[in-house]
């Protein structure tokens, strides 16, 4: 496989993937913020869904959220009442993180990418650290429900 | 008519249960892997079967190659509902013995036009 430069332009298909997973599967708005790197920011979260992606380009897809942002969408998405976090919610916020990044992957066609099974980090105020040689782009989603980032980090194959 | 909803997300088949029951469909079964599913298809008595493609232990693919390749088990209908949506894949599952296909995310008024049309060919 050629060697692929990994740029901002292939966040998009993620942001396209967001968006369309909140209006069909949460039926709300998903609005996204502007594309940033992440660089040496310092971010926390109380609850993430994090995606593994192999193949030509390799890197993690992360939809995290603040508590009250992810029991209000995580509750719309299920059609669900839960005031506190459990195993339902949890599950919920990887199967969000699975259906952005394997509907993402239509419009990576260039990179055969293949995903994981999701994994779900919990914890308060908790930060997800990349490794340095990757380039990690953050987006800021608003919703009715409150606000979410979807960090993609992505790192092209070996040339 | 009995359906078999194949997910290893709970949310997955709670969110297909919801719409089974919309639809009236009451009498549901759950697995979550395709050995599990594979297994309760052998035992019988299932009209329609909803698979999820990426699970644990055994995907939906090889569920679905297990299903169509068992004299016993073939005529069963398996609608795949996936996160899957390159068209290898929908060729992949379609050439297996797939009778449909539904790309997560979806509606759930696709999911309806999609069981409704299996169920009455």
């Amino acid at each position: 496989m050629a060697f692929i430069a990994v740029k901002a332009e292939h966040v998009n298909p993620f942001v396209t993937s967001t968006m369309e997973t909140f209006s069909k599967m949460v039926g709300t708005e998903a609005k996204p913020g502007k594309i940033s790197l992440k660089k040496n920011a310092v971010l926390n979260y109380d609850v993430s869904g994090i995606i593994g992606l192999s193949g030509g380009a390799k890197g993690v897809v992360s939809l995290c959220f603040p508590k009250a942002s992810a029991l209000r969408i995580t509750n719309k998405f299920m059609g669900a009442n839960h005031s506190d976090f459990n195993p339902e919610t949890v599950d919920a916020i990887g199967e969000l993180a699975n259906i952005v990044a394997g509907n993402a992957k239509k419009g990576l066609t260039e990179f055969n990418i293949q995903i994981s099974l999701p994994s779900v980090v919990m914890g308060a105020n908790h930060q997800i650290m990349e490794p340095k040689d990757v380039l990690t782009f953050i987006v800021p989603f608003t919703t009715e429900f409150g606000e979410f980032h979807m960090c993609v980090s992505l790192k092209s194959g070996t040339p | 008519m009995r359906i078999l909803l194949v997910d290893d997300s709970s949310t997955m088949r709670r969110i297909q249960k919801n719409t089974l029951e919309k639809l009236g469909y009451t009498d549901i079964t759950e697995a979550g892997d395709g050995a599990e599913a594979v297994a309760k298809v052998a035992a019988g008595g299932f009209d329609l079967v909803l698979m999820d493609w990426n699970m644990p232990n055994m995907t939906g693919i090889e569920a679905l190659k297990k299903i169509k390749g068992d004299a016993a088990m073939k005529a069963v209908p398996v609608i795949m509902v996936t996160s899957e949506s390159e068209k290898t894949k929908i060729i992949e599952a379609i050439q297996a013995g797939a009778a449909n296909y539904i790309v997560k995310p979806f509606q759930s008024e696709v999911l309806q036009e999609k069981i409704t049309a299996v169920l009455n060919k």
